[in-house]
């Protein structure tokens, strides 16, 4: 797969001293969609407009399609942005123009005469489910129909590359849903990169082949979302997991469930290839144990199963012991012993 | 001697022409050389589309220097320059010159403050869609920034007639003019109330002009 944007070393620095971006390296594949999570202040905001010129890296490269940004100045830049879309949070609607008016701007922009920009825009808002409403004003549309006009405005002139800045952020979650739909399809129907910035770990689940992890402007986690997900090594992107995942069940919850059922508690991870809880059953079975269903959550990540059970376990002691030492596979965690 | 309402009437319609006259032509030539600085002044600043530390400390200096001055001083003072450049001192073109001076530097202030409140996000998306500075300036922001804009031009055009008026007592016409020499100098209560009524309704048309189209463009 070859990269369609590529940092290198990148690191952003204001004036004043304060550094936004700070060595950061990834590359987003072609045709892939790529996430960027963070908690605000993280430097994923900067991150992103280093992508398109709008901010300039104090140091490191940024290359998209191979071409450094750098080496253009401020006027060679304007054309390369127009082969890099980029929709907004808060949209960023042209107010003073209609739903059609916004989304012949860039096309304007870019040359087209004002029969052609028509055409295409038009074609646009049909391909985001806004055929006819290209008369209306942005204030005359819902939150999803703005971010839609968003997101076709950034496509009428056919980009490789998609930038999204937090576009769902400002969305009820069944808009969100319609919206993270929109964008698979933009990626696999116009084999569009996308490269998205979110504090929404369920927006990486759904739409994400791969995450970074944010957190004071350094990478601290990055790889294969089902990877990330089901094994993530830094502790705010755990803690970014479990927020999609509600599947282990922590301290107070805990405390909560071993008030209310007598046993040892287990926790058991349910991975993809890992087939822990497929030996359960006959674990219990041969050791004379019951078992009483107290928590748990499995979620779908990129089509694979992942999330976690908690048991609560009953009968002799060293029968419970064998269990648990039964289901000894490197993931099994133990959840406490009552 | 009180004026006689059957020969006044005419001095009084001629006089609201000249008054219409001299609003008009310094409101067209101030709104686009206000526009051009308050463009520039917008532009210029820290963090602007086109910023220059010195081109903006310059043009807002001078726009300070300028504003405080009182219109009747400006008037007398500019009145060599107003020689220099229209030829004359006196009448309704004589008027013009001062006005327009003073508005074009009210006008850049109100352009450079209604601009500022166009939200950021929306100068960032046209940036992203490869829009350079001068395009950004008249394509997105006037266009975004224009029905406070307007309303930003109808208080110039109120205060317009009434530096009209202010220009009349000192020989620039109109129903400023008018009212000093029939009204004020021959203690004529009729001919005031009569301007007085006049100015006030030109101003009404004014401020109700300027209301429904801001209220168009706006559509609210």
């Amino acid at each position: 797969m070859t990269a369609a944007i590529e940092l290198r070393g990148v690191r952003k620095e204001f004036p004043g001293g304060a550094v936004a971006v700070d060595d950061v390296s990834l590359t987003v594949g072609a045709g892939s969609v790529f996430g960027v999570v963070g908690h605000s202040g993280a430097g994923k905001s900067t991150l992103l407009r280093l992508v398109n010129g709008l901010e300039e890296p104090t140091a490191g490269s940024v290359l998209l399609d191979g071409q450094d940004l750098a080496a253009l100045g401020e006027r060679r830049l304007r054309p390369v942005r127009r082969d890099i879309g980029m929709i907004f949070q808060q949209f960023n609607l042209f107010r003073s123009r209609t739903v059609l008016g916004n989304v012949t701007y860039p096309l304007r922009l870019a040359g087209l005469d004002r029969a052609a920009a028509r055409a295409r825009a038009e074609e646009t808002l049909d391909f985001v489910g806004l055929a006819g409403h290209g008369k209306r004003y942005p204030e005359q549309l819902s939150g999803g129909q703005r971010q839609r006009v968003g997101i076709a405005r950034a496509l009428a002139t056919r980009p490789k590359v998609l930038l999204c800045d937090e576009a769902t952020s400002a969305l009820d979650p069944q808009t969100t849903g319609e919206v993270l739909a929109l964008l698979r399809r933009v990626n696999r129907e116009l084999g569009v990169t996308i490269l998205l910035i979110t504090h929404e770990m369920e927006v990486v689940r759904t739409l994400c082949d791969r995450v970074a992890v944010m957190e004071d402007g350094r990478v601290v986690e990055s790889g294969e979302v089902y990877e990330v997900f089901a094994r993530p090594a830094h502790p705010t992107t755990a803690a970014f997991v479990r927020s999609a995942l509600h599947g282990e069940p922590d301290g107070p919850l805990l405390e909560r469930l071993r008030a209310r059922h007598p046993g040892r508690l287990v926790t058991v991870p349910v991975v993809d290839g890992a087939a822990v809880l497929d030996d359960l059953s006959p674990l219990l079975r041969e050791n004379g144990v019951d078992f009483t269903l107290v928590h748990g959550g499995v979620a779908e990540v990129r089509g694979r199963p992942l999330g976690s059970v908690t048991l609560a376990l009953r009968g002799g002691d060293a029968a419970v012991e064998a269990v648990v030492r039964g289901l000894a596979a490197p993931a099994q965690r133990e959840a406490g012993v009552r | 001697m009180k004026a006689d309402w059957s020969t006044f009437w005419p001095k009084v319609v001629d006089a609201t022409g000249e008054t219409v006259y001299m609003v008009l032509i310094t409101l067209a030539l101030s709104t686009v050389l206000g526009l051009a600085v308050g463009l520039a002044l917008y532009a210029t600043r820290k963090g602007g589309v086109l910023p220059n530390r010195l081109v903006h400390a310059v043009l807002g200096t001078f726009i300070n220097v300028i504003r405080p001055v009182p219109f009747i001083i400006a008037i007398v003072a500019l009145a060599p320059v107003t020689r220099a450049v229209v030829g004359t001192m006196i009448g309704t073109d004589a008027a013009v010159f001062p006005m327009t001076i003073v508005a074009t530097f009210g006008i850049a202030r109100i352009v450079e403050s209604n601009l500022l409140s166009v939200e950021p996000g929306v100068i960032e998306a046209a940036r992203s869609m490869g829009a350079g500075p001068l395009r950004i300036l008249l394509t997105v922001l006037v266009p975004e920034a224009l029905g406070p804009l307007v309303l930003g031009l109808t208080f110039m055009l109120v205060a317009l007639i009434d530096f009209s008026a202010v220009a009349g007592t000192v020989g620039g016409g109109g129903v400023g003019n008018l009212a000093m020499t029939y009204g004020y100098l021959r203690f004529d209560t009729s001919v005031m109330v009569v301007t007085v009524l006049v100015l006030i309704a030109l101003v009404q048309s004014a401020q109700f002009l300027g209301d429904r189209v801001s209220r168009r463009i706006l559509r609210r």
